[in-house]
Order: structure tokens, then sequence, then C-alpha cells
């Protein structure tokens, strides 16, 4: 056990925590009752808010349980521990002919965390949730138990442990069944927007394309964007070498301020209207993945990611709304991602999507101006029946939390006494 | 021709890293540790990663009168190995070591005398092969003895003179023998010590240059590649000196 300065992408706070790395899934019961508690199990970090952080209490470091235990070339089913990293799955599956069926913004997660926040991906419309894709998991709790849960066997902590944060045991072990594609390449479209309502008419003509994802200028007065389609596609050609920047040092302060925002999204603005071509897979799914640490362009200070959902009765009044709230504030943020969730129901008591619109935004901290808009956010959010995502959070209330998650009460009853963090004490009061 | 190597201590961290880097080159590997279930777990784990053909042999590599049998066994499967990693030991705990004979020896017993055992049976097999690599886990405690872990030190300043010696004696005979010295590195062997800074290799790094090593490495290899010239300065300042610092 040591004493380490933890932090989450958000980088909003660096505490110290003690931590325990696990290397073998059959200790894990007895690291859960060892340590000192509260305990958390930490995978790889990407939270954006406190979901992943324990100051006080115990961190153990998942990073250990990185082995695979079983792939079925033929049905396409992998099972490994639960921090084997989504993008280490991709290397081992994909030349099979094998994709995940749900990526999320990063592949850096593990598969731990993909349970943890439920991730969803650009073809939530399509294929729902990381967890609708799961036949199993082991989950070890303090008591001693350890279940294996799937939506066919123990259905209930299937659903309790689905986007349940964490805090209902250890994920051990998961399966996962996986999607065949033709090869890492994906055939885009493009395609430039000048209003929100040309947003909801191009997401509606899509509704049948695989992934899609738009990004949006809120600094000026109409809405603009751009807007990705993708499909997988056929297609034989070297792939791209996998060059890393990194960003090496933390700046003095944020280099994202109102002009360099205005002049990004201005230029994303002057790109051709329509335009196809073909990506690799890491290039359309993980653009940022290829800068280590970009979260450091956000300064000491770093960010806040605010990303909430709308549904689908009242989209679009709600996010016109939203976007006005943004643009009045004058601190829009570098990445501003809108996109149409479908109606795919996740078996996750606690996870995030519904059929409606999501907007995902990073924000500067720039104090008291960032909590007011936050604010005024969450009170448009709540007006059209709406809720914000857990992973990405750092500051809701305990109140919005409640409203947004009806099926709180059903999950309180699946926690682990022994498990808590920073972001289950905020919310939940424990 | 896929290449077949033999991976001695193979629940190490640094011995897993390596055979998975071996296992994506689809690599024949046979895996000897003490623990069955770590060897399984292992097994499976490469099989995935896309290994060939695994195969495994339960050894605590203190008892030295099962080397021969454990190695002969893995010699058959495959007619033989085109590289031996040889990556098992334990970090001493150096004050129980201080306090108890018992204790040192036991530290000499596994991260050394183990080590002058299963080479001596190896290298008469290399040699009698005519060809291979063997790559030999010893670390930058042996180029000097330290009041902070001198039993571990001690110990692997005679794995790495004893390799010194057979890639002599094998040099002439097609047989490249790699001493690999890592510095810090953070595995679960080094769970207790305080981490962080620049200095700290991870074990996948470890094994990057492990690999490059046996594929057409020489001699002495130090990973990563700056502990070559921090051990050149720790060996050269004079003892007056030395017995004053806090190293």
């Amino acid at each position: 056990m040591v004493g380490r300065a933890v932090e989450s992408w958000g980088r909003r706070s660096r505490e110290v925590h003690d931590v325990v790395a696990l290397s073998e899934r059959g200790r894990c019961l007895e690291t859960l009752q060892r340590c000192m508690h509260p305990a958390l199990a930490y995978g790889n970090g990407r939270s954006y808010g406190d979901a992943c952080l324990n100051p006080g209490g115990t961190l153990i470091a998942m990073r250990g349980l990185d082995r695979f235990i079983d792939f079925d070339v033929e049905q396409g089913v992998i099972e490994c521990e639960a921090g084997v990293r989504l993008d280490e799955i991709l290397a081992v599956t994909l030349p099979h002919g094998w994709f995940l069926p749900v990526l999320p913004g990063t592949q850096y997660v593990t598969v731990g965390g993909a349970i943890a926040n439920d991730v969803h991906g650009k073809n939530h419309h399509s294929a729902g949730t990381f967890s609708c894709h799961l036949e199993s998991l082991d989950l070890v709790r303090s008591d001693g138990r350890s279940i294996r849960c799937g939506p066919a066997v123990e259905p209930d902590w299937f659903a309790a442990t689905a986007g349940g944060l964490g805090l209902t045991g250890i994920v051990t072990r998961a399966r996962i069944r996986l999607m065949r594609v033709p090869g890492p390449w994906i055939a885009t479209r493009t395609t430039r927007f000048a209003s929100l309502d040309e947003f909801f008419a191009i997401a509606a003509r899509e509704a049948g394309t695989r992934y899609t994802v738009a990004w949006v200028d809120c600094t000026g007065e109409a809405v603009r964007g751009v807007f990705f389609s993708g499909e997988h596609a056929q297609e034989t050609r070297p792939a791209p070498s996998q060059r890393r920047r990194r960003v090496p040092f933390t700046p003095p302060v944020s280099l994202i301020n109102r002009v360099s925002l205005r002049l990004f999204n201005a230029l994303y603005g002057s790109m051709p209207r329509e335009h196809e071509g073909i990506a690799h897979y890491r290039q359309y799914f993980f653009p940022l993945d290829g800068i280590e640490h970009w979260n450091r362009i956000y300064g000491p200070r770093g960010f806040f990611q605010y990303q909430c959902v709308v549904p689908v009765a009242e989209q679009e009044p709600a996010t016109a709304t939203l976007l006005r709230a943004i643009r009045e504030s004058g601190t829009g943020s570098f990445l501003t991602v809108l996109k149409t969730f479908g109606a795919r129901a996740s078996p996750g008591l606690l996870s995030f999507p519904m059929a409606g619109t999501t907007l995902a935004m990073d924000f500067p901290d720039l104090g008291e101006k960032t909590q007011a808009l936050f604010a005024s956010l969450d009170d448009i959010v709540e007006a059209h029946g709406g809720r914000l995502y857990p992973a990405k959070d750092a500051r809701m209330t305990p109140s919005m939390f409640a409203r947004g998650y009806p099926r709180l009460a059903d999950f309180l009853p699946c926690r682990d006494p022994a498990i808590s963090s920073a972001m289950s004490r905020r919310l939940m009061g424990s | 021709m896929t290449t077949r190597l033999l991976v001695i201590g193979a629940s190490s961290a640094i011995a897993l890293a390596t055979a998975r880097r071996y296992a994506t080159r689809h690599a024949r590997l046979y895996l000897v540790a003490r623990r069955a279930d770590a060897l399984e777990s292992a097994a499976a784990d490469l099989r995935v990663r896309g290994a060939e053909e695994v195969d495994t042999a339960v050894l605590d590599v203190v008892d030295t009168r099962e080397h021969a049998r454990v190695i002969e066994t893995a010699w058959s499967a495959w007619g033989g190995f085109d590289a031996v990693l040889v990556a098992h030991g334990t970090l001493p705990d150096q004050a129980a070591c201080e306090r108890d004979v018992d204790a040192a020896l036991e530290a000499f017993d596994v991260n050394g005398r183990s080590f002058v055992a299963l080479l001596t049976d190896l290298a008469n097999r290399f040699e009698a092969q005519g060809q291979g690599v063997i790559a030999v886990i010893s670390s930058v405690a042996a180029d000097r003895g330290r009041a902070s872990n001198y039993v571990y030190g001690a110990a692997k300043a005679a794995v790495s003179a004893f390799c010194a010696g057979l890639r002599h004696r094998l040099a002439s005979r097609g047989v490249r023998v790699i001493t690999i010295e890592p510095g810090f590195v953070d595995t679960p062997m080094t769970a207790s010590i305080d981490k962080g800074g620049p200095l700290w290799a991870t074990p996948e790094r470890v094994a990057r240059d492990i690999e490059r090593a046996i594929d057409r490495g020489f001699g002495l290899v130090y990973t990563p590649w700056f502990w070559r010239w921090i051990m050149l300065v720790i060996r050269s300042v004079p003892e007056r000196i030395f017995v004053r610092t806090k190293l």
C-alpha cells in the first residue's frame, strides 16, 4: 500500500490516496477485505469528475488484472479480466475481423470502467450501451460473495452493476459479445450544417447509419457544425502509424480562451459542405487519443466536462435553449459534441443514455462564471426531463441526480458497504 | 520458422510482458513457474494474444534437484529452444536478511544459486544445439553493493559474473548470452517501494528492450538505457566517499 496523489481526467483535484495494486483476480476478495475502507476499484482514471476518486480511502488499482481468458474466434466472444483496456481488446480481435460493438470517446478505458459507467458510443442509436453486449460479469463483494451475473443470470445484480459506478462490488472479469467487421477502416461522410433544424434533419436522415456524431460551434448566433456519419468499410490499405504526440507539461494558464475557440470553430465551419472519405478507426473514433495528456491544455486548474441528455419529445427546444445559454455566457467549449441517442434500453439501473439528444462540452474553470452557467444548464436540463452523465460529472447536486435517475432507490440496496467514492459521498450521502 | 522461447519465472511481470510480445509474433512459449494457477492464467492470456502454442511446467527453482527433470521435459517437447529467458526472483527484505542468517541464505538461493544451477544445464544444451540465445535477468544492483540491498545485489553480482563467463565460453559456439540489468521497474515485486519519478520503468518498456536484445543485442544490456550511465557514475565513486552516502 502506497500513498499517492491521484487525479481524474479533469485534473481538478490531486489528493493523496492509499493505492493497493491488485495483480491476481484470486486475491481480489482478500485485498478488498484487508484494505483500509472505504475502498474503490480504479481502472485507467478516465472519468472526468470524482467517480474514480476516493480521497481518504483506498484505491484498488485494477490494471494488474490485464489478462485475456478466452477468445472464441468463430463466435466472436471474448472473455478477459476487468483491467484489460479496450485498445488491448481491439488489438487482439480486429485481426480476426471482430470489433467492440460499443466504444466510448477514448479507447484507454478498462473493461471495468466501461461497465461501471455503462459507456456509450457514436452508435448508441443502433447498438445501445456497453452492457447491452455483455454475456456475463464476475462481481466480488466484501461479504465474501462472488457473483457471476448477466442479463440471463442474476439479472438484478447485473442491472445494478452496469452503470453502477463501481459501487456494487469489484468486477474482476467479463465476457463480451463482439461485432463482425470487414476491417479497421470507416467510410465517412461529413456534412456541414448551419442551423439546429438542419442538424436534426440530418440526424433523422442518417438514423440508419451506424455511427453518427456532430461537432458544434455554439459561439455564433446560428448553430453551425459538422455532422460525421460512418460505416465500417471494406478497404485494404496500410494502417496509419500510431505516432503519438504529447502535451509535455501543463501550461500555466488555460490555452482555451474565447479567441482560440472562435478561430477553431470558424475554421471548422469553412470546410466543404459535404465530403466523403475513408478514415482508420483510430482516427475516426479516438481523435484525441493520439495526443497524450491533452487534458493538460486546460491549465493547472483543470477543466469540467458537462454532458447531459434531453428526452426526444423535447429535444429540439431543449437543445436550442442549452446552446443559447452557453453562447450567452461566453465560455464556449473547445469540444462541443451533439448526438442523438436511440431508444435501445440499457439493462443498467443508473445508465445515462435515453432516447433523445446528448450535448457534451468541456469548460475551463473560470470560477463563478462557470458555476453559474452550470446552474442554468442544470435548470434547463431538468425542466425538460433530462439528466447528467455521472462519468463526466464533478458538481451536480444530489437532488438533481436523484430526480434524473428514478431507479436510484432500486440501486441503493445493491451497494457494497465497504465501497464508496468521492462521487457516491457527494451524490448518495455515503 | 516460429521462435521457441523458454521462460523461467514466467509469472514475473517482466517475463509476462516479454512473453506477450512474443505471443504477438506467434511464437511458441514454454512457461516455467512455481504456481500452477499463475501458469494457467498466463498460458490462457498468451494464447489469446496470438501465441502459436503454449506449454507449461511447475518448478520451484530453489529445489535444484528438480531442475534436470523439468528442463529435460521442456527440451523434448519441441526439440530444443531458440531462446531462453531466465526471469525468476524475489526482492528480499534487506533488514530481515541482516538479522537472520537463514533469510540471507534463502535470498541468495533464489536470486543467485538457482541461476547457477539452471544456467549450467542450459548452457550445455545450447552449446550442443550450436545456436540460440540465453537471456538472463540480473539487476543494476549487481554493479555495486549498497547498504540498502546488498544481499540481493550480491546474488545478482554472482549472476552477472556467471553470465559474463558463459558469454565468453559460448561466443565461439554460436550461442549468444545476454545479461539484462533493469533499474527500477514498477512490478508486484517492488510493491513495497515508494514509486514515481522518471527513473521508474514499466514492465512493458523493459520487455521491449529484452525482445530487442534477444533479437540482436549483445553482452550486458541496461534497461532503460540511461542506467548504463547512472551505474557508471555509481561504480566510479571511491569507497571512502561512497560509504558516507545514503545511496
